[in-house]
């Protein structure tokens, strides 16, 4: 398999299906600026950029190198922090920007830091230069997201990455470097014909199908696979369990399992697109969903985590699933034959961990109306920490307006499974909850009574059950509240942050 | 030769020259250019010796048993495994206890907390070394288990003596108080979280000895414990630590028993070794911050001005004594924060839990003992119907009112000028109305605001630990090396030291190459700790430079037949009379003329001492001082808050690089807000932690920081003849925290018109901030109630 390290070309003779690239950047490479801070994605001390051919060029973002697994890279360009600056003696402006503003103490995260600043230059180019001081805080900030500093507190980091911003030009003749010895762009046919191979071709291991027609007879072929498509969760099996994952398919290279099509009746969302890639495509149809993102996992994260994994993994604490289940999404999903069915999400959750998905089977699209789009909705999501946190209770709320008054309510954190509070929605869809811009509080109390008794969350680390249950409620109030403001065209304002 | 003694006093033109950046100059880390570029090398990055092992060990899975059967076939038999130690294997000491004895390198028969090092397996790669060890049958005979500090209470079950202060007569002064109150407050740990997981190498040397490379904050106490574990004169054992990824004191202890099991392996295979903790192991194994629970009981007169405390501090210690004598004491010794009790019974309790023994984190005790006094003068404010800042200004320590619990005198009052200062440069009298009103209109919205202050005793508890050496080297070309006892973990004490050297001889700090620290170079060290890193080092690093400074001079005034008055080190230049030489140059005539141009530097600190039996002295030489003003905003829906605002005014005295001092600020208060907020230690009812990942212990990120972070030094000379005149920052501003806590109580006592406190322990998640204003809404109940009736 061929990828380019730092403009460098190497082929990757052989490695077993689950070595990370990180793994293969400190041993292989020797590139030891990139750290293990944690081995699960939550550190981004070994954030690196991986530039993927897109049209004709290569598009570079964030990722975490602990979990990202090496065989998906086929024919990508990695930039590490070594990469960055051109020679001995010239800093890259993110490098010179962080020593200026003293943003390194004991320096073991800063390479990370480093990384995802200069990959949020790269990204923000001219536009996000001339940006008003606001944004730019803004875009710093998530661009950081998932880097953690133990030492400075984080603002001459922040300071640093909003003085670089003010460079663009010259992070351009930076980029203007990264030219690998060997193309990495072109069409599929012209890679394949300058040698591009999925990793260890000879043992098949880690396989990366081009077609959903491929990826169905790898099924058949394989029964024993793991899918495989951003790696955030199943990569933690082998960093953090020591599993072995013999044999992996890899979803990233078909394309129709990653298209975002916004129809005029629908949007279907590929299950292997990205989170990143859903916040550009929804931002303005789906502007809560987009800002309960960027409150799941970190930018590295959602670079790399897809919706279809997230739905997939069935975790009860998965932040995409309530908000899927309140707007009746529906999933497309086949099998190694390629049969074909469509199952609303409602159905798909079995129990803890277990969905209705065959052993053969694979989650292609998401589907949602329009319609349901465009009702006004609510994402509250309650953990320890703003980012990159995983809830204790997440709350979404869909309401159709005071006419039809239909309301939907689901919640991640409450249950085995994300679930929908069925009694609770009938009674508010029945109850004349809304009154002339304001709640009817005695209606309230009893949809939370109602609500009590449809749910038992359990305690554990990130919060107690009485807790969640409390939430459970005072969401469904905070909700209300806020549909009844806007329906009366009343400004919300007391809201802590400004989004879920 | 004649032989001058350099004096500061005497002739500060002599002794300090200008130097490009040196001391009292902003300039950068000195590693920060290879940090950015990813070329500072941590041990991890070391290249790979041949036939390098790696370690894992195996973990008792109970908190408390006896080990009736244990079968390691199967991890012997494991892929990869070349070797397999138990407890039996060591040939030396067992214990590898830092102060008291307590704890194994590897457990025998008896287990004491989940997670605890039974074997330890050498495999030739990480992977195959950890799963290996997971590969063990053990049979366990089962104890019963004490988890808790209360269950250590019942049991009167403690790892080490109580300790106990005693100023006048606090219980006849509470009682015959205008107003007493009682409350207690249970504060919780804090994982270190230092990005660089615990590491060490071991090379073995042709004298059958040892290098280690290490991740150390104590790297003479790796020598010393990798000697005794393989039962070796220490000359035979270099501990090397050139960076730490970050210390925070979990790296004080806590990194020697990788550094002996890697020696171990070393010793027995002759082959290099290599242990780095994964993080998990990291969270499970190595020690915390310890929870405290903390009570009290206190008399008052009707100005909120306190008559006599009465204070109980038990700290969860975990199953050994590790340093928690020092730091139970320092929680005693905070526990008045900066406040004049009166009258006062302090009493430390060191509980005994089946738990990992907890260490040093920055702060050592202090920010456990500032939190009761702090709680209680707030409840007294609200008792009172004050502004909690009010009570604390009313308290401060001042002239007359300036005896500590201990006995130390306070004689530099910082506190009520600095207060006074930030006060004012806050707004927080026009933001406390500003407030009020917010919150008088908004339903759901709160806002809470508050000042805190801190004063930090400086010099180690244990009274031979305040000294250090350096070595100074100056080579013909003019470039100088220098050595020193203290260790770099990002707090920028080699920068301070590069300067410190710098300024001594005016030259350019370009010109001084501060290398790793090393046993071999400077011998029987203490821990960089107690933030006395610069304070002891830099004045051992002076005291270096003088000596050779004071040959030189010696030989300039024979050479050139001049005064020493008539000699000056200043820009790269020496000033000799009426003519100069380049500073390489005059270095080179020196050589040639022989003089010695290497030389070692010690330091002791003056004056200290401490009377255990008596529970009386001076512990300290003096004091750091700060104070931050916090504003936070929550969610009475949902107990979530954001801080606002911070505004910091700190106290380094004479700052030896303000960039430097000004990131310790920063970095530890944001350090302690995450202590006190977002960061939650939890163990389950059997004794395991839960808290073990990234994923479900959140330390800050930068959303968490306030937009709006005003800090500023407090820029006094320090009254004791400290190095340059400056105070110690490493620790103190992690307690410049508490305003934020305070202001979430704040916030909380708000809906109670400011007439209750609510009992808020920490960390204050949204979780407790919410059952906190539950108790507040309670109250109101009540209160309504009782105006009904």
């Amino acid at each position: 398999m061929r990828l380019a390290v730092n403009n460098v070309s190497v082929e990757v003779a052989e490695a077993a299906a689950d070595t990370t690239l990180l793994q293969y950047l400190r041993s292989q490479q020797n590139l030891m600026g990139t750290k293990e801070g944690c081995a699960s994605g939550d550190c981004g001390a070994c954030t690196v950029l991986v530039g993927r051919r897109s049209a004709d060029t290569l598009v570079y973002s964030t990722v975490n190198a602990c979990i990202c697994p090496l065989g998906s890279l086929r024919d990508c360009h990695i930039v590490t922090v070594e990469g960055l600056s051109a020679g001995a003696e010239t800093l890259h402006p993110v490098q010179a920007a962080m020593v200026e503003c003293n943003g390194s103490q004991c320096g073991f995260c800063t390479p990370g830091f480093v990384v995802s600043l200069a990959g949020l230059q790269l990204a923000g180019g001219t536009e996000l230069a001339d940006a008003d001081i606001a944004v730019q805080r803004a875009a710093v900030i998530d661009a950081i997201s998932g880097n953690l500093c133990r030492c400075t507190g984080y603002r001459p980091i922040i300071d640093a990455g909003l003085s670089s911003l003010k460079k663009p030009a010259c992070v351009a003749s930076f980029v203007q470097n990264w030219v690998p010895d060997a193309p990495l762009t072109g069409t599929a046919a012209e890679l394949a014909s300058s040698g591009h191979r999925n990793l260890s071709d000879g043992v098949s291991n880690y396989r990366q199908p081009d077609t959903e027609a491929a990826l169905q007879r790898l099924l058949g072929e394989y029964p024993e696979a793991r899918l495989v498509a951003g790696g955030t969760d199943l990569m933690l099996e082998v960093t953090q369990q020591y599993k072995t994952l013999a044999q992996l398919i890899d979803l990233n290279r078909i394309e129709s399992l990653s298209t975002i099509h916004i129809a005029n009746d629908e949007i279907v969302l590929g299950a292997a697109a990205s989170y990143s890639a859903i916040e550009k495509a929804l931002h303005k149809i789906s502007p809560e969903f987009v800002a309960l993102l960027a409150r799941l996992g970190s930018r590295q994260i959602r670079n790399r985590g897809t919706l279809g994994g997230n739905i997939c993994n069935a975790s009860p604490i998965a932040d995409a699933p309530p908000y899927l289940l309140v707007m009746d999404a529906e999933l497309e999903i086949l099998n190694s034959k390629g049969d074909s069915r469509r199952e609303l999400l409602t159905h798909f959750y079995r129990d803890y961990k277990k969905t209705t998905l065959g052993a053969d089977e694979y989650l292609a699209r998401i589907r949602i109306a329009r319609a349901q789009l465009a009702r006004p909705l609510k994402l509250f999501k309650i953990t320890k920490r703003y980012e990159d946190d995983i809830s204790a209770v997440m709350g979404a709320f869909c309401w159709s307006g005071k006419a039809t008054n239909e309301f939907k309510i689901a919640f991640g954190g409450m249950a085995a499974i994300p679930k929908r509070a069925g009694a609770t929605e009938q009674f508010l869809s029945n109850a004349n909850w809304y009154v002339t811009g304001d709640v009817d509080e005695d209606i309230l109390a009893q949809a939370c009574d109602l609500l009590r008794s449809e749910f038992s969350p359990l305690s554990d680390v990130r919060a107690s059950a009485a807790y969640r249950m409390v939430m459970a409620c005072n969401l469904l109030k905070k909700a209300c509240y806020e549909f009844a403001a806007e329906a009366s065209g009343k400004v919300i304002e007391e809201r802590l942050f400004n989004h879920a | 030769m004649r032989r001058i003694v350099v004096n500061s006093e005497l002739s500060p033109a002599v002794n300090k020259g200008t130097a490009i950046g040196g001391v009292g100059h902003s300039i950068a880390h000195e590693s920060a250019h290879k940090h950015v570029r990813g070329t500072a090398e941590y041990v991890d990055d070391l290249p790979l010796l041949p036939g390098t092992l790696f370690v894992a060990t195996g973990q008792s899975s109970k908190p408390h048993a006896r080990i009736r059967a244990l079968d390691l076939s199967a991890v012997k038999s494991a892929p990869g495994v070349i070797d397999v130690i138990v407890q039996s294997d060591i040939p030396g000491k067992v214990d590898v206890a830092p102060v008291y004895s307590g704890d194994p390198l590897l457990a025998g028969d008896l287990v004491e907390f989940i997670g605890q090092p039974i074997f330890a397996v050498a495999a030739t790669s990480f992977a195959a070394a950890q799963r290996a060890a997971l590969l063990a049958k053990i049979d366990y005979e089962e104890l019963p288990a004490q988890l808790t500090v209360e269950d250590s209470l019942a049991a009167q079950s403690f790892v080490l003596p109580q300790h106990q202060l005693l100023l006048g007569e606090p219980d006849a002064n509470i009682e015959s108080a205008p107003h007493q109150l009682s409350g207690e407050i249970y504060v919780r740990g804090q994982e270190h979280f230092y990005l660089e997981g615990q590491i060490s190498e071991a090379r073995l040397t042709e004298d059958g000895g040892i290098h280690v490379i290490s991740s150390s904050q104590h790297p003479t106490e790796i020598q010393k414990l990798v000697a005794e574990v393989l039962a070796i004169p220490l000359h035979l054992v270099i501990a090397e630590v050139r960076r730490m990824g970050g210390g925070f004191g979990g790296k004080e202890s806590q990194a020697a028993p990788l550094a002996c099991i890697a020696a171990l392996f070393a010793q027995r295979n002759r082959r290099p070794v290599r242990y780095r903790m994964p993080r998990r192991d990291d969270m499970i194994q190595t020690g915390k911050r310890h929870d405290f629970l903390n009570r009290w009981k206190a008399g008052f007169d009707a100005n909120g001005k306190l008559l006599g405390v009465d204070m109980l501090l038990a700290g969860k210690c975990g199953f050994s004594p590790d340093l928690s004598e020092g730091i139970v004491d320092r929680a005693m010794f905070h526990a008045d924060n900066s406040y004049f009790l009166n009258n006062a019974r302090i009493l430390g309790l060191r509980c005994k839990t089946h738990t990992v023994s907890n260490t040093a984190f920055r702060g050592f005790g202090g920010p456990k003992g500032m939190m009761a006094i702090e709680t209680l003068l707030e409840d007294i404010a609200r008792a009172l119907g004050k502004d909690p800042l009010d009570i604390r200004k009313a308290n401060l320590y001042c002239e007359g009112s300036d005896e500590t619990p201990y006995g130390q005198k306070i004689e530099q009052h910082v506190l009520p000028v600095l207060i006074e200062r930030l006060e004012k440069s806050s707004g927080y009298r026009a933001r406390r109305i500003a407030i009020t009103e917010f919150n008088s209109t908004h339903r759901t919205l709160k806002k809470g605001i508050a000042l805190t202050p801190v004063k930090f005793g400086i010099s180690f508890t244990a009274k031979h630990l305040n000294q250090a050496g350096a070595l100074l080297q100056i080579y013909t070309d003019g470039s100088l090396l220098i050595n020193h006892g203290g260790t770099e973990m990002g707090q920028g004490l080699y920068t301070k030291i590069q300067q410190i050297v710098a300024s001594a001889f005016g030259v350019s700090v370009s010109r001084v190459m501060v290398s790793s620290t090393r046993t071999d170079k400077v011998p029987n060290t203490s821990p960089t700790a107690a933030s006395s890193g610069t304070d002891l080092n830099g004045m051992a690093a002076k005291d270096a430079c003088d000596k050779i400074k004071a040959d030189l001079i010696c030989f300039a005034c024979d050479h050139f037949q001049i005064t020493a008055e008539q000699i000056h080190f200043n820009n790269d230049v020496v000033v000799l009379g009426d003519q100069e030489l380049d500073f390489p140059a005059f270095i080179k005539l020196a050589y040639l003329n022989r003089v010695a141009l290497s030389a070692t530097g010690h330091y002791r600190t003056p004056k200290i001492f401490y009377d255990r039996a008596a529970a009386k002295g001076q512990p300290f030489l003096y004091f750091a001082n700060g104070a931050a003003v916090s504003e936070i905003t929550l969610d009475c829906l949902t107990g979530e808050y954001k801080v606002e605002r911070v505004d910091i005014l700190h106290d380094v005295g004479k700052s030896l690089n303000p960039a430097i001092d000004i990131g310790q600020i920063e970095g530890g208060f944001i350090q302690g807000m995450g202590w006190l907020t977002t960061e939650e230690l939890l163990w389950d009812e059997k004794g395991r932690i839960i808290s073990n990942s990234p994923a479900n212990y959140k330390i800050p990120t930068a959303f968490d920081v306030p937009e709006i972070f005003n800090v500023e030094l407090f820029d006094e000379p320090n009254l004791e003849n400290t190095i340059h005149l400056s105070k110690a920052v490493g620790e103190p501003p992690l307690m410049l925290a508490i305003s934020v806590w305070a202001a979430l109580r704040d916030a909380c006592s708000s809906i109670t018109n400011y007439q209750f406190s609510p009992r808020l322990d920490t960390p204050a998640t949204p979780e407790r901030v919410y059952w906190a204003l539950q108790e507040c809404v309670a109250f109101n109940k009540a209160a309504a109630t009782e105006r009904k009736s």
